[in-house]
C-alpha cells in the first residue's frame, strides 16, 4: 500500500503543470477564476482547440481514435490540475458522453464522420434526455420518432438541455415503440440542431444564468443513418452511457480549489478585529470539510486502482458522486458563510470579485445533487448494487 | 500509487481473521468477557506463538518487522473480533516506546519478553487528557515519581509500567520503566465501556533506579509511539465498522415487518448506503493514518492522524448508533454483537483524543497555513 503517486507519475502531475503554465490564456482563466461566464462560448472550443494541438484533446480516448490513452490514473491528475489552474471545463457531452458510445456501438462511418470534429472542438455536442414528465424515471420518455422511409420524423420536448444554445448536435432518446415495455422501445439518435423544426428556448435559473433549454422537436427529419446501433436498443446505450467515465466524477480539484478560495476569504475578513479564518466556529466547519474532502480524495484514488485492476468501477462511482457534490456544496455554503451580509450584492457590482461568484455558486450548485442521476437515486444504486438490498 | 497489500500482509490478516473464527467467536468471547480476568491468556499466548506479538518489532531486534501496514491489518482483525487482549496497548504502543526510546541493554531485555508475551507492557501517558500527571525528582537511588494517571487501558494487568513523567522544575519530559509491583504504585483498575480493562494509576514516592529511564527527554520518542498506535486503534475502529455494517444489512434482510423484509424499505435503504460511505470514508483516512504514522515531519503526522481520528470517530458515531436503530429493540440487547460493537466504537471515539479535541486541533492549525 501507498498513498503516493510513484516518480512516473510526478512527472506526470508537473508536466501538466508546465503546460497549463504556458498555453492556458490568462484572459480565460481570469474569467473562470472569477466565475464569469459570459465567455464561454468562445472559450470552451478556445481552450479545447489548444488541448487539441498538444495532442491532449481527449483525455479519456483511446490512441486509435486520437485520444491521450491515458491511464485513469492521469486523467485523474489532469483533471484536477485543470480545475487548480481554472482552466475551463472540456464540453463532457461530446467527449465524455456520445464519443464512447459511438466508440462502441456506432458504425464506422458514424465514428469517422463525428469523433474528429469532438476532439478538435469544431462541434458543440448537447444532450437530449430528459423530459417534463421523465427525470429520475427517464424511461418513461415520450418524445417520439416515426420512421419514414429513409428518415424519422420526430416530435416532442427535452428539457434541462446544458448549454445547447450553443450546439451543433444534439443526441435524443427517443421512442420508436410506443406498445413496447418503457426501456424497450428506445433508440439513440443523433441530431443536426440546424435542422427545421428544432427549436431551442432558454430555461432561466435562480442564479440568473442562461444555462439550460428546452429544445422543443415539431417534425424534425433525421436520416436514420443518425441513428446508433440498432432501433429499440437505445437504453442499453443510454445504459452505457450513464455507466461510462465515473472515476472522476467526484471533481476534487474543482473543491481543492474552491477550498483554497475560501480559506483565502476567511482569511482576509475580520470579526471582532480578528481574521475569520481565527473565529472557532468558522474554523472547525472549515476543518471539517477539509477532512471530508481529504477523506474523499483518498476514496478516489482507492475506486481508480481497482478501476486499473481491472476491477470493473461500478457503484463505488455513485458514493463518489453523492460526496462529491455534497462537499463541493458545503464549500459553496461557506463561502456564502463566511461574506455574510455582503454576500447579498448580486448584479455583478459587489465590493471584490469574489462577492457576486460566491452567491451565484452557492445557488447554481444546487444542480449538483439533482443532475447526472439524483444523489437520491445513487442512494438506491448503492443500496441495491452494492448493499444487495431489493426494492 | 498502489492500494493492494502483498502476500505476507496478507498472511498477517488471514492468520488473525482464522484464530478468531477458531477461538473467538462471539460466543466464546462472550465466556470470555464474563470468566474471571475478562480476558483470555490462552488467545494471548496464540498471538505469541504466532508472531503477531513482535508484529512492530524489527527484524533486528527478533520481531517480524511487519511495520505500520502489518499493524493496521492484524488490527482491523482484532476490531472484527472485538477481542479483549491488550494487543494494542502492549504489543503496539508500549513495544513502540521501547524500541523509540530504549537503548541496547533495554530493548534487549524487555523487547523479547514483550514478543513473547510474558510481559505485559503499557504505557501510561495522558489518555484521559489529564496532562502527564507524574513528577520526577532526582534521589540518590535515580529518580522518585508522584502523581496519577488516568484510564491507563489494562493497566491494572500490565506486569511493567512505561511511566511519563515532567522532570521537577523543568519541561523536559522522561519515560521511566517499572515494575507494577513496584512500592508506592496503587491501582484502581476496572472494567471499560467496551468490557476491556483499564486502571487509574497513583504514584506514591516511588523510587525507581536511573537504569529505568528510558532515554533523555522522551517527547518524540513518546509521540511517535503513540502515533504508531493511533493509527492502529483507527484501524480496530474500522474493523469494527465493517462487521457491524455487514450486521447490519444481513438483519434488515432477514427481519420481516409488514410482510417484507424491513431492508426493502427505502428510508432504511438510503440509511445504509449513507453508513457504507461513513465506512469507506474511514477506511480511507486508515489508509492515510497508516502512511503517515511514521513520517519523519512530527506535522505530516499530527495533520494526518487527526484528521483520520475525527473521520472514523464521526462514522463510529453514525454506523454505530444507525445499526443499533435499523436492529430495533434487539440492538439495544446484550445478546446481539451489535450493542458490544456499538460500545467498543463509542470508546473509540472517546481514545487517544476526543474526536471534537483533534477536530479542535485542526480548526486552529488553518491560521498561518
Amino acid at each position: 500500500m501507498d498513498l503516493d503517486f510513484n516518480a512516473e507519475e510526478n512527472a506526470f502531475r508537473d508536466e501538466v503543470r508546465a503546460f497549463l503554465k504556458a498555453h492556458l490564456p490568462t484572459d480565460i482563466s481570469t474569467r473562470i477564476g472569477r466565475g464569469d461566464d459570459s465567455q464561454i462560448a468562445q472559450d470552451i472550443p478556445r481552450w479545447q482547440g489548444i488541448l487539441h494541438e498538444h495532442g491532449w484533446g481527449a483525455p479519456a480516448w483511446p490512441k486509435a481514435f486520437g485520444g491521450t490513452g491515458w491511464t485513469t490514473t492521469q486523467q485523474y491528475i489532469f483533471d484536477v490540475e485543470c480545475a487548480l489552474a481554472d482552466a475551463p471545463i472540456q464540453l463532457p457531452f461530446g467527449l465524455k458522453m456520445v464519443a464512447p458510445v459511438m466508440m462502441r456501438y456506432g458504425s464506422q462511418e458514424q465514428q469517422q464522420r463525428f469523433l474528429p470534429r469532438i476532439l478538435c472542438g469544431d462541434d458543440w455536442w448537447c444532450q437530449g434526455y430528459s423530459e417534463t414528465g421523465s427525470g429520475s424515471d427517464l424511461a418513461s420518455l415520450k418524445t417520439r420518432a416515426v420512421r419514414d422511409g429513409d428518415d424519422y420524423i420526430v416530435s416532442g420536448q427535452k428539457v434541462w438541455n446544458t448549454l445547447g444554445q450553443y450546439a451543433d448536435w444534439i443526441f435524443c432518446l427517443v421512442r420508436t415503440d410506443a406498445g413496447a415495455k418503457p426501456q424497450q422501445g428506445i433508440s439513440f439518435l443523433l441530431i443536426d440542431m440546424k435542422s427545421p423544426g428544432v427549436k431551442v428556448q432558454p430555461t432561466r435559473l435562480l442564479d440568473g444564468t442562461h444555462e439550460v433549454n428546452e429544445i422543443w422537436f415539431d417534425n424534425v427529419r433525421v436520416p436514420a443513418a443518425n441513428r446508433i446501433g440498432e432501433e429499440n436498443d437505445g437504453w442499453t446505450y443510454a445504459k452505457f452511457l450513464l455507466g461510462h467515465e465515473r472515476t472522476n466524477i467526484a471533481g476534487i480539484g474543482g473543491s481543492k480549489r474552491e477550498l483554497q478560495r475560501l480559506k483565502a476569504m476567511a482569511a482576509a475578513r475580520e470579526l471582532d478585529g480578528k481574521p475569520l479564518l481565527e473565529d472557532a466556529l468558522i474554523a472547525t466547519r472549515i476543518a471539517q470539510v477539509e477532512i471530508d474532502l481529504t477523506a474523499l480524495e483518498i476514496t478516489n484514488l482507492r475506486v481508480i486502482f481497482d478501476a486499473e485492476q481491472k476491477k470493473a468501477p461500478g457503484p463505488e462511482a455513485s458514493m463518489l458522486k453523492i460526496r462529491g457534490t455534497e462537499i463541493r456544496q458545503r464549500i459553496a455554503e461557506l463561502q456564502v458563510d463566511v461574506l455574510g451580509a455582503d454576500a447579498l450584492a448580486f448584479d455583478g457590482h459587489g465590493d471584490s470579485d469574489d462577492v457576486p461568484r460566491a452567491m451565484a455558486d452557492y445557488l447554481n450548485l444546487r444542480k449538483l445533487s439533482i443532475y447526472g442521476g439524483s444523489n437520491e437515486i445513487q442512494r438506491n444504486i448503492i443500496a441495491q448494487m452494492i448493499l444487495r438490498l431489493r426494492g | 500509487m498502489d492500494f493492494s497489500f502483498n502476500e505476507e500482509q496478507q498472511m498477517l490478516l488471514e492468520t488473525t481473521r482464522r484464530l478468531i473464527a477458531k477461538d473467538y467467536t462471539f460466543a466464546q468471547r462472550m465466556n470470555i468477557r464474563d470468566g474471571s480476568d475478562g480476558w483470555s491468556r490462552e488467545t494471548w499466548a496464540q498471538f505469541a506463538d504466532l508472531g503477531l506479538l513482535a508484529l512492530t518489532i524489527p527484524e533486528d531486534d527478533g520481531g517480524i518487522g511487519a511495520g505500520a501496514i502489518g499493524a493496521m491489518l492484524v488490527s482491523n482483525a482484532v476490531g472484527e473480533g472485538l477481542l479483549l487482549e491488550p494487543f494494542h496497548a502492549s504489543a503496539i504502543v508500549a513495544t513502540q516506546a521501547v524500541m523509540q526510546l530504549g537503548n541496547v541493554d533495554q530493548r534487549a531485555r524487555w523487547l523479547p519478553a514483550l514478543a513473547g508475551g510474558e510481559t505485559i507492557a503499557v504505557l501510561a501517558h495522558d489518555d484521559a487528557n489529564q496532562g502527564v500527571g507524574v513528577e520526577a525528582t532526582p534521589s540518590a537511588e535515580g529518580w522518585t515519581l508522584r502523581g496519577h494517571k488516568h484510564a491507563v487501558y489494562h493497566g491494572d494487568i500490565a506486569d511493567l509500567l512505561l511511566v511519563t513523567a515532567r522532570i521537577q522544575g523543568g519541561k523536559e519530559l522522561a519515560l521511566f520503566a517499572l515494575p507494577a509491583d513496584a512500592q508506592g504504585v496503587t491501582r484502581h483498575g476496572y472494567r471499560t465501556v467496551d468490557d476491556q480493562r483499564a486502571a487509574n494509576l497513583a504514584f506514591d514516592n516511588v523510587s525507581v533506579s536511573a537504569d529505568a529511564r528510558l532515554g533523555g527527554d522522551a517527547t518524540d520518542g513518546v509521540q511517535a509511539a503513540l502515533d504508531v498506535g493511533l493509527a492502529a486503534l483507527c484501524a480496530e475502529a474500522v474493523g469494527a465498522l465493517d462487521r457491524i455494517l455487514a450486521a447490519t444489512i444481513d438483519y434488515s434482510r432477514a427481519r420481516k415487518q409488514f410482510g417484507v423484509p424491513i431492508g426493502s424499505f427505502q428510508a432504511l435503504q438510503h440509511r445504509m448506503a449513507d453508513m457504507l460511505m461513513y465506512a469507506e470514508q474511514a477506511r480511507s483516512m486508515s489508509y492515510l493514518a497508516t502512511a503517515r504514522c511514521t513520517d519523519a515531519d512530527a506535522g505530516v503526522r499530527r495533520a494526518a492522524l487527526s484528521a483520520a481520528k475525527v473521520s472514523i470517530g464521526q462514522a463510529a458515531r453514525f454506523v454505530g448508533q444507525q445499526a443499533v436503530q435499523i436492529h430495533g429493540g434487539m440492538g439495544m440487547t446484550d445478546e446481539l454483537d451489535v450493542s458490544h460493537y456499538f460500545k467498543r466504537l463509542t470508546a473509540f471515539e472517546l481514545r487517544s483524543g476526543t474526536t471534537d479535541g483533534h477536530l479542535r486541533g485542526l480548526a486552529r492549525g488553518l491560521v498561518g497555513k
